[in-house]
């Protein structure tokens, strides 16, 4: 069963083409790897699948539900489907406790004792339980990075979105927010994630995409895009960010 | 030049008999604070409130807030206190605007005043509010949206916090200028405090003793004010960034 699904979805900023005629899904439990070169496309294809985006052209479904009906609840939708920033996006005045709770309070109605249970869980599987009552300007960027995870995750999401979640980071702390990944993706979490971490997809994921100029150029499975690229373009781009 | 200061003028007795001078310019100092404090508050809620609305990504609202800034920003204050003070009880329905006309002289002056203040100086918190919340990273928003936070929500509990905290420095100045225009209302007959010194040099012929009595006491208020808010920007820094940051 699809947990997301993008049919034929285009968007324009002005004139400029952003998405051309992109469909593709994300089966669940499925862990589905974006790639491609700047300015393809890929982290806008991601926040249109939450809405942070509105399209002009096609559908989107999560969980069955229409992302372009305007009946759709989105704040209810969005707070079923987590999602992690390049640039962590951890809210500045709150302490990490605060940033862990405060959705779960304000959105899914949970008691503050609930929230902080739940939220600590969260942060002890980041292995950050002792940085509970921290604020995020004291934290490393992979600490950070690894938060926003909690706080996606003590929402309960259905699936997870990943806005190139390592891009921003010091390469010593990459790993520490990558093994948080894939310790997610081996548990059975549906997730997209928009990453050039060519090692992580080749380790976990079931599916790759590669995105140029707005289309989907390649949608295959990992050993056959790892294998064999059918496209010109995704060998290139294979060739130029494996080789160094 | 032959002038004969007289510090003692505070303590004598006024004509009436009852109470100093000194306590004449104290009348006009609580005028002034209550005055002041009534238009601050005004003006910090309907600021804050209109600074949201030109950031909402609706038009309709947007340009509603965007009007009245260009409208309460653009007319010269004292043309704003006597349209508010004169015009507006000749346009409000017969028998209101002759209720009001009716009312005691010192409440009408009082209102006037400051819904004058408050609607002229929420325009400028306005703008300072916009710029503060168009200075956060476009990622808190898109973050606080993505949790399942309703766009008011987000303003309310993220949004908001983050841009007043950006926007407190200026927002003192406005505060600050507040006390100082509240000088209008001696226009329409308010007796606040510097109409008190005028009326006190009317009395007594020592200007310089009045005026010099009037400044200080406006310059006790406005560093109040200051380290008041010195305090505020001190207790409300972003924990784990280093100040100036």
């Amino acid at each position: 069963m699809s947990m997301i699904e993008i049919e034929q979805v285009s968007k324009w900023y002005g004139q400029f083409a952003v998405l051309t005629d992109c469909t593709t899904h994300v089966n669940k439990g499925e862990v589905v790897v974006v790639c491609g070169p700047s300015g393809s496309g890929k982290s806008t294809l991601i926040r249109c699948v939450n809405g942070l985006e509105p399209i002009q052209q096609g559908t989107i479904l999560v969980n069955g539900m229409t992302l372009t009906d305007p009946k759709t609840n989105l704040s209810k939708l969005r707070s079923h489907v987590g999602m992690v920033f390049q640039n962590f996006e951890l809210f500045p005045h709150l302490s990490v406790f605060d940033n862990l709770t405060i959705g779960q309070i304000k959105v899914l109605g949970r008691s503050k004792d609930e929230a902080a249970a739940r939220g600590l869980k969260m942060l002890e599987r980041v292995g950050l339980k002792a940085q509970a009552e921290k604020y995020p300007g004291a934290l490393s960027g992979g600490q950070q990075q690894r938060v926003a995870i909690a706080r996606a995750l003590a929402m309960d999401p259905i699936c997870m979105l990943f806005d190139e979640p390592t891009s921003a980071l010091d390469p010593e702390m990459v790993t520490e927010v990558l093994d948080v990944m894939v310790e997610l993706a081996t548990e059975g979490m549906t997730m997209m994630c928009v990453t050039h971490e060519m090692g992580f997809a080749r380790k976990v994921a079931d599916r790759v995409i590669f995105m140029d100029h707005g289309r989907i150029v390649e949608d295959a499975a990992k050993d056959d895009f790892f294998g064999t690229p059918r496209s010109e373009r995704a060998q290139l781009f294979l060739s130029k960010i494996l080789h160094h | 030049m032959s002038y004969s200061w007289n510090w003692g003028v505070f303590l004598s007795p006024t004509p009436s008999g009852s109470g100093t001078y000194l306590g004449w310019l104290l009348q006009g100092l609580e005028w002034t604070l209550l005055l002041s404090l009534g238009a601050w508050v005004i003006a910090f809620v309907l600021g804050s409130l209109l600074g949201v609305l030109r950031t909402v990504p609706n038009r309709w609202l947007a340009g509603l807030a965007a009007g009245y800034v260009e409208a309460f920003r653009n007319v010269p204050l004292l043309v704003q206190l006597f349209s508010w003070y004169f015009v507006l009880p000749e346009l409000l329905p017969r028998g209101l605007g002759d209720a009001i006309k009716q009312s005691d002289p010192l409440i009408q002056q009082f209102i006037a005043a400051l819904l004058c203040l408050g609607c002229f100086t929420a325009a400028r918190v306005c703008e300072q509010v916009r710029a503060g919340l168009q200075s956060l990273p476009r990622g808190q928003k898109n973050a606080a949206l993505a949790i399942g936070l309703t766009l008011p929500q987000a303003y309310r509990y993220v949004l908001l916090p983050l841009a007043m905290r950006i926007v407190l420095p200026p927002l003192t100045s406005e505060f600050l200028n507040v006390f100082k225009n509240s000088a209008v209302a001696s226009t329409i007959g308010l007796i606040e405090l510097s109409r008190q010194g005028q009326q006190l040099v009317d009395y007594t012929a020592q200007p310089y003793e009045a005026f010099i009595a009037v400044t200080l006491l406006y310059v006790l208020i406005n560093v109040c004010v200051m380290f008041g808010m010195r305090w505020v920007e001190r207790r409300a820094r972003l924990p784990g960034h280093r100040e100036g940051q």
